[in-house]
């Protein structure tokens, strides 16, 4: 009989793995979430994600699936109920557009305005600003990016959701407020109230400490500590 | 551009990420009209299409612009699904093609480019990444006819227009894909050998041009 078990190989202090976990939960899918020490890496994720080894990684059966993203829209494909994407094409690709714009541009520039200092670090926050001006632009009127309901853009975004106030508390920096970014940070509370989403997130003291304990490391390297 | 029907595809010659969309639409036989934009000094058109990245491809279907050439592949085949479908209907098989298109994209133009750009250590290190990423495709070709299996499918729209950068990888880097990776060559001649792709690509000796205008502009060499 085929293998129809569902595991998340992730971490919950990963924004990418809790994109898939937060995708699993809306469809009501029972999963098996097996937690990953991203410092000492499974044969298990080796062995499923061989060419990136990173979580997250769903194995549906003996089907395993990676890149956040990609594990969005499978779980959106291969299971009834919520819609996470929506049907029209021309609404899919604008919400893939913005969940690669999130991941390509908001995410980098932010996360190097935190980690860097001086004239470089002018730049980026500079970039970043922009970049979160522009995605707020794109919530004008709506509740979430995908309407009333959160969808393929709302979870891409979760990193800006609950993740950049950790790194800017860790960092020092003050660029994503209620002050500047009304609308975005209404928005991020609306995210994180929503039942899936809650249910997947860690505390957000443990994450401070998380990136507290490797502040050092990631001024030295710029290397993401959470895939 | 509000109400106008019908299809436009701002593009830009040598663009292997225009050319993915160039391909996508042949193969679903979609009527467009193509306007060549010139980059250095942008039209209103594009800044309007794409006021995010204003970069080429940017396709307009019915005045609503569609941007990024995977976006925009997905979309014409999401559009156009009566004909030549390019992903597959299974979820699985349609999650293991995005990954593997996503993988061309992460990999594939940034080395390539760093191959042509840089020198000395730099461009051997370059050298030695493109083998890899070109070794590792060639293994998930395997036997196959294509990427998408038997039939012509939404990766092997995404990789071949590199095919006719190969030339330029291999004349800076100095080695030979053919010695590294003989079946990607096969699988290569045998896209070459549909309309979409051979009325698409340029000749790889019109792109080693390119590259040599661009680093002449970059100042390399």
């Amino acid at each position: 009989m085929e293998d129809t078990t569902v595991k998340l190989l992730g971490n919950k202090g990963s924004p990418y793995s809790h994109r898939a976990e937060v995708a699993l939960r809306l469809k009501d899918v029972k999963f098996e979430f097996l937690h990953e020490d991203l410092a000492h890496k499974s044969d298990m994720l080796l062995r499923h994600n061989p060419i990136h080894k990173k979580v997250p990684v769903l194995v549906h059966g003996e089907k395993p699936i990676a890149e956040s993203l990609i594990v969005i829209e499978y779980v959106d494909e291969a299971f009834e109920g919520y819609n996470i994407l929506p049907s029209d094409p021309y609404e899919r690709a604008m919400a893939r557009f913005w969940a690669r714009f999130i991941d390509d541009k908001v995410i980098p520039a932010f996360w190097m305005s935190c980690w860097t200092d001086g004239e470089i670090q002018k730049g980026f926050i500079a970039q970043s600003k922009e970049t979160l001006t522009t995605l707020q632009r794109q919530l004008e009127g709506k509740k979430f990016f995908g309407g009333d309901s959160i969808g393929l853009v709302d979870l891409a975004g979760c990193m800006i959701a609950f993740w950049f106030a950790v790194l800017q508390e860790v960092a020092g920096i003050n660029l994503l407020n209620e002050e500047d970014y009304p609308v975005l940070c209404r928005w991020a509370e609306d995210y994180c109230s929503v039942r899936a989403v809650s249910e997947s997130l860690l505390d957000k003291n443990i994450l401070v400490a998380f990136f507290a304990s490797k502040k050092e490391k990631i001024f030295a390297t710029k290397a993401p500590v959470y895939d | 551009m509000a109400s106008e029907k019908g299809v436009t595809l701002l593009d830009f010659w040598v663009s292997p990420f225009g050319q993915r969309a160039r391909i996508a639409l042949a193969e679903k036989g979609v009527q467009y009209e193509y306007k060549e934009q010139n980059l250095v000094e942008k039209s209103d058109l594009l800044l309007k299409s794409n006021p995010v990245y204003k970069k080429i491809p940017v396709l307009i279907h019915d005045g609503k612009p569609v941007c990024e050439s995977l976006v925009i592949v997905q979309y014409i085949d999401e559009v156009w699904s009566d004909k030549s479908p390019l992903l597959p209907s299974d979820p699985y098989q349609k999650a293991q093609a995005r990954f593997w298109a996503d993988y061309v994209d992460k990999k594939v133009f940034d080395c390539g480019t760093r191959l042509w750009k840089l020198k000395g250590e730099e461009q051997e290190a370059a050298k030695k990444e493109m083998i890899e990423i070109l070794q590792l495709l060639e293994a998930q070709l395997g036997d196959n006819k294509y990427f998408g299996g038997d039939t012509f499918g939404y990766v092997d729209v995404a990789f071949i227009p590199f095919n006719n950068w190969f030339y330029s990888y291999e004349t800076c880097g100095n080695f030979s894909i053919e010695a590294v990776a003989p079946k990607l060559v096969k699988w290569a001649k045998r896209c070459m050998e549909r309309e979409s792709v051979a009325k698409t690509l340029y000749d790889p000796n019109k792109v080693y041009e390119f590259v040599c205008y661009l680093k002449k502009k970059f100042g390399v060499e």
